[in-house]
């Protein structure tokens, strides 16, 4: 099959960049999108020109490095796909292609299509932890958890934080993201010591990156590619505003400890 | 010297809820919902003009409501500040996304987004202005041709026979209902209300009632227009 690709073109992070057109003949059906620029790449490296920089690791959909808005929607918008995951056969031959990398302040582009995600490791180093004693291996059921507990938290826990849903979003927020890692750490017993300092820390953090603020549209669940729900976001409201009332310094007034 | 401190501590941590993004949704949400409930209030005083005797009927309410002057202000400064607080903090949330995402994309597609809520400013700022306008119109009298103090059927049916300022009141109205679509759902999941079990019927509540709201209200102007409403007046 034949494609045009429009693709975002910008050596450097201060220089100014553009959409270049690229014909692709000859593209198999079978190939994913990030092969399909590799077949770019080399063309473009024969060529002596500059190759498309993309992010890109495990290529199974799981570690969170690849992602890029394919005609306006992240991971091209199809359900729970990375582009990696993404296969030629669901574009049409002859269909013009528009691919741009993540746009948000908090996620300074680097090059071509990559942007620098650093906003993400400061708001998990901000809470996203469970204190645990070290030394010897737990009781694996020592600790009873709620089925649809687990489930929740373990659906929160899918998140691989590619950061489509702040591409997505039209306010440029992390909410789902942030969400996510809340009510993954919230809903499970050993997340409750930190419960309420965590909403507080890792939205401060997430407040302090250049998010923009969620407005309930819905966008960032439909191009997750783990299907992560909005309703991670309920969950994150709650738990901050609940801290947020709550929150006491550590004194000991009556003698405590 | 504790006491002071710990009442310091609290008043930082409020203003640092408001300071946060999530605090000032909260904010949008509660004052929204106050302004929800007063709009399905303000629409069922005005369908009395439905009733067969509407001129005494309407009449009757006014002077009800006008009743203490002293708790009407109370209202009416309760229903401002909620008016003037939702305005301003969504003011500040939206400059908030625009920093967000300085430089947009050539091409961006919605997905799961409903149309309702992709014009949530464009659907504001429009009732924002109708509001100013609605008071100059029917309370003050300013923008009235035949403005007649405490007779709202006279004042309703003289003001909608202008077929510019129905048409106003029915755009408006119709950004009522898309506004509320939106809103009236968004301000549950603000909130942080949101589970499998009420997700359907809070998505129900809020595209009824913002239908109910808009219909009920546009009905009023069409019917002058039409003639079913004021043949009694000239």
């Amino acid at each position: 099959m034949k494609l045009t690709l429009n693709v975002w073109r910008q050596s450097g992070p201060n220089a100014p960049g553009k959409m270049v057109r690229y014909d692709m003949p000859g593209v198999n059906e079978d190939m994913s999108f990030l092969e399909m620029l590799d077949v770019l790449n080399e063309s473009l490296i024969v060529k002596g020109e500059e190759p498309v920089t993309f992010e890109h690791d495990c290529r199974e959909g799981i570690c969170g490095s690849c992602g890029f808005m394919i005609n306006g929607k992240a991971h091209g918008g199809f359900p729970k796909t990375t582009v990696c995951q993404l296969h030629m056969r669901h574009f049409k031959d002859g269909e013009e292609l528009f691919i741009e990398p993540w746009r948000a302040s908090a996620f300074p582009l680097v090059k071509d299509l990559m942007v620098d995600r650093s906003a993400f490791d400061r708001i998990i180093q901000a809470g996203g932890y469970i204190s645990v004693p070290t030394g010897s291996a737990p009781d694996g059921n020592a600790i009873p958890i709620p089925k649809s507990n687990a489930d929740r938290a373990m659906d929160a826990a899918a998140c691989i934080g590619c950061g489509a849903c702040v591409a997505s979003c039209p306010n440029a927020s992390a909410s789902l993201f942030t969400a996510a890692k809340v009510a993954h750490l919230n809903l499970l017993p050993q997340g409750q010591p930190e419960k309420f300092d965590r909403a507080l820390r890792m939205v401060t953090a997430m407040n302090e990156e250049l998010f923009g603020s969620c407005t309930n549209m819905q966008e960032c669940e439909a191009t997750c590619p783990k299907g992560i729900s909005i309703e991670n976001i309920a969950i994150l409201n709650r738990h901050f505003v609940e801290a947020s009332f709550s929150e006491r310094p550590a004194t000991a007034e009556v003698g405590a400890g | 010297m504790a006491s002071t401190a710990v009442a310091n501590s609290k008043l930082h941590q409020s203003l640092a809820l408001y300071q946060t993004a999530i605090g000032k949704k909260y904010v949008v949400a509660v004052t929204g919902a106050i302004l929800f409930f007063f709009t399905i209030g303000h629409m069922l005083g005005n369908l009395q003009i439905y009733l067969p005797n509407a001129q005494e009927a309407l009449a009757n309410y006014a002077k009800l409501l006008h009743a203490s002057a002293e708790l009407l202000w109370a209202v009416r400064l309760g229903l401002l500040s909620c008016f003037v607080l939702h305005v301003v903090t969504i003011a500040q949330l939206y400059n908030l996304n625009r920093a967000a995402r300085p430089q947009g994309y050539v091409r961006k597609t919605p997905t799961l987004s409903t149309y309702a809520s992709r014009t949530m400013y464009l659907s504001g700022p429009i009732l924002f202005f109708f509001v100013l306008y609605h008071l100059s119109h029917l309370t003050l009298g300013s923008t009235h041709p035949r403005y007649v103090e405490m007779d709202p059927y006279h004042n309703l049916v003289i003001g909608f026979r202008q077929p510019l300022a129905s048409l106003f009141y029915v755009i408006a109205m119709s950004m009522l209902g898309l506004h509320l679509t939106h809103g009236v759902w968004s301000m549950f999941q603000s909130m942080g209300l949101n589970h499998p079990k009420y997700r359907n019927l809070l998505r129900n509540f809020a595209t009824i009632s913002a239908a109910a709201l808009s219909i009920g209200n546009i009905s009023i102007p069409v019917c002058v227009l039409l003639g079913i409403i004021g043949k009694d007046l000239v």
